[in-house]
């Protein structure tokens, strides 16, 4: 005998609202289904009616956690509409700003993941530190979240010489308090008790499905858009690609604490290599007929954008595909087999995202439901 | 002030709900209960279920999907209840005014108390906003 077990759409366990139905025989899941589209907006309709330079904004609001990420995707890809070539500082600004955007969104991902498995304390650590890159991204362009700073043909904000020792101070910090952070996830019974073989997604699930991002990273399939097709300034940059064989949750939370510290390297070399020059490039505002298409390593995982303009200040139609999107299909290998405690831990690993992805509704149909249990059951039993 | 408004004033819970935003608003919602902004200095914790909330703290313009949750949820929550709207979008609606999927400001299906304006906005001024809305108690 089966029963559903509805979770969501407003749920203790992510702050965005979506429905996951559970189906379950005693403690095993049996099956899932996913429901999207609480948070569908119009976007890329939206997308459709605006100039391309009010474009940024919206853009950039597809998703607050990565937002930068989105706007350099969205520039790069109208920059190769126009045939625009962004000035050397640009580049490297805009490659400073992704990876201190990549450190904040995994030092996130990482708290929200201690907060699933009920590690407040852990919790609270990752998020106090979260807090000094977010004032770095505040010194560099002017606001905590959304920066605002990419524009097309180049950048907004320069990174002043003065903020340097600033940076480089808060970076050692942070490489000093990510070891800890590290050793502690390797080493704590609590944790190591509920990730080590938890979720699992081998590596012929993972190139099957197309999964993207540190969630494949961790299954040992060797990705990553930033070396295999570089933009902005990685070309220019040396750094390792990080690579985990397990597939587990434990796996997913190392991948992205050493790709903080990457991340932590990257900026340093970015810093000390930062030429002179000009911010940005002079854009006309209508574009030719033209299709081009742009993809970066967002912290989720890669991030395509596809644009087509037709002579007009307006796009023709711009697609995006964010990494949340690519990951879903996950979900499946993940949970069947596992247990309803395992549900929101593995659901975090992914570091769903799903701002981005609700601008497609994706519906599965099916079967066999028995009994409902309600939100306060499902509560109760997480308490 | 009488006796069970005093405490009320001292323990009020939250519940956060997002009704279609980008995220940025719901993580500075979260960067509320953090050591460096501390929310439990005022008694507020962020709990998960509608019946053990007095103030909803709402993020994100209202889409047609999430328009019948967010009113669910508000006859969830016991009385005497509060809503704070935070970000610009359930004011406005913000970039995202013209969507047609967004049906509105929060304002057109539950009353709100408090406004924080941003995009998104600091957590003090999310912080400030909660402590002005517990004043009307």
């Amino acid at each position: 005998m089966t029963f559903v077990v509805p979770f969501g759409p407003q749920h203790p366990a992510l702050k965005e609202p979506e429905y996951f139905r559970f189906e379950v025989k005693g403690e095993e899941i049996i099956d899932l289904n996913v429901r999207l589209g609480y948070i569908h907006r119009g976007i890329e309709r939206a997308l459709q009616e605006r100039s391309y330079l009010h474009n940024i904004y919206l853009a950039e609001r597809i998703c607050g956690i990565c937002n930068v990420a989105h706007t350099t995707a969205y520039c790069q890809t109208i920059e190769q509409l126009a045939n625009i070539e962004v000035p050397d500082r640009a580049r490297f600004i805009r490659t400073i700003l992704c990876e201190l955007e990549r450190i904040h969104s995994h030092l996130l991902w990482a708290g929200v993941a201690a907060h699933e498995i009920g590690f407040n304390t852990l919790f609270m650590f990752f998020w106090r530190d979260r807090e000094l890159v977010l004032d770095l991204k505040e010194m560099i362009s002017g606001n905590r979240q959304i920066s605002a700073s990419n524009t097309l043909g180049g950048v907004r904000r320069d990174v002043k010489p003065e903020y340097v020792p600033t940076m480089l101070r808060v970076l050692n910090k942070l490489e000093k308090e990510t070891k800890y952070y590290i050793d502690v996830c390797t080493s704590d019974r609590t944790i190591l008790a509920r990730c080590m073989g938890v979720g699992v997604l081998t590596k012929e699930d993972a190139i099957k499905l197309c999964i993207v991002g540190p969630t494949t990273r961790a299954s040992g399939v060797d990705v990553d858009i930033r070396r295999d097709d570089p933009y902005a300034a990685y070309d220019e940059i040396s750094f390792k690609v990080i690579i985990e064989r397990e597939g587990d949750v434990l796996a997913k939370v190392i991948v992205r604490l050493r790709e903080i510290l990457e991340s932590i390297r990257i900026i340093r070399q970015a810093l000390k290599a930062l030429p002179r020059g000009p911010l940005r490039t002079k854009v006309a505002p209508k574009i030719e007929p033209n299709e081009a298409l742009g993809r970066i390593e967002a912290p989720r995982g890669e991030l395509l954008y596809y644009a087509i303009s037709n002579g007009t200040d307006k796009p023709e139609r711009i697609r995006v595909r964010p990494p949340t999107y690519a990951n879903i299909p996950s979900f499946k290998p993940m949970f069947v087999g596992g247990t309803i405690a395992e549900i929101p831990i593995v659901m975090a690993s992914i570091d769903p995202c799903f701002a981005c992805t609700d601008r497609v509704t994706l519906v599965d149909s099916h079967t066999g439901k028995a009994r409902v249990v309600s939100f306060d059951e499902l509560r109760g039993r997480r308490k | 002030m009488g006796l069970v408004s005093f405490f009320r004033r001292k323990s009020p819970w939250l519940l956060h709900f997002d009704t279609g935003g980008c995220n940025g608003c719901s993580i500075e919602v979260v960067a509320t209960i953090i050591p460096r902004h501390d929310i439990e200095r005022f008694g507020m914790q962020v709990r998960g279920s509608p019946r053990h909330a007095d103030i909803l703290v709402v993020t994100g313009p209202i889409t047609k999907q999430a328009k019948d949750r967010i009113i669910r949820i508000y006859e969830q929550m016991p009385e005497p209840k509060m809503v704070v709207a935070v970000g610009s979008c359930p004011a406005s609606g913000c970039v995202f005014y013209d969507c047609y999927n967004v049906v509105g400001p929060l304002d057109k299906f539950i009353p709100v108390n408090a406004y924080v304006p941003g995009c998104p906005p600091k957590p003090e001024a999310i912080i400030f906003a909660l402590v002005k809305a517990l004043e009307k108690v």
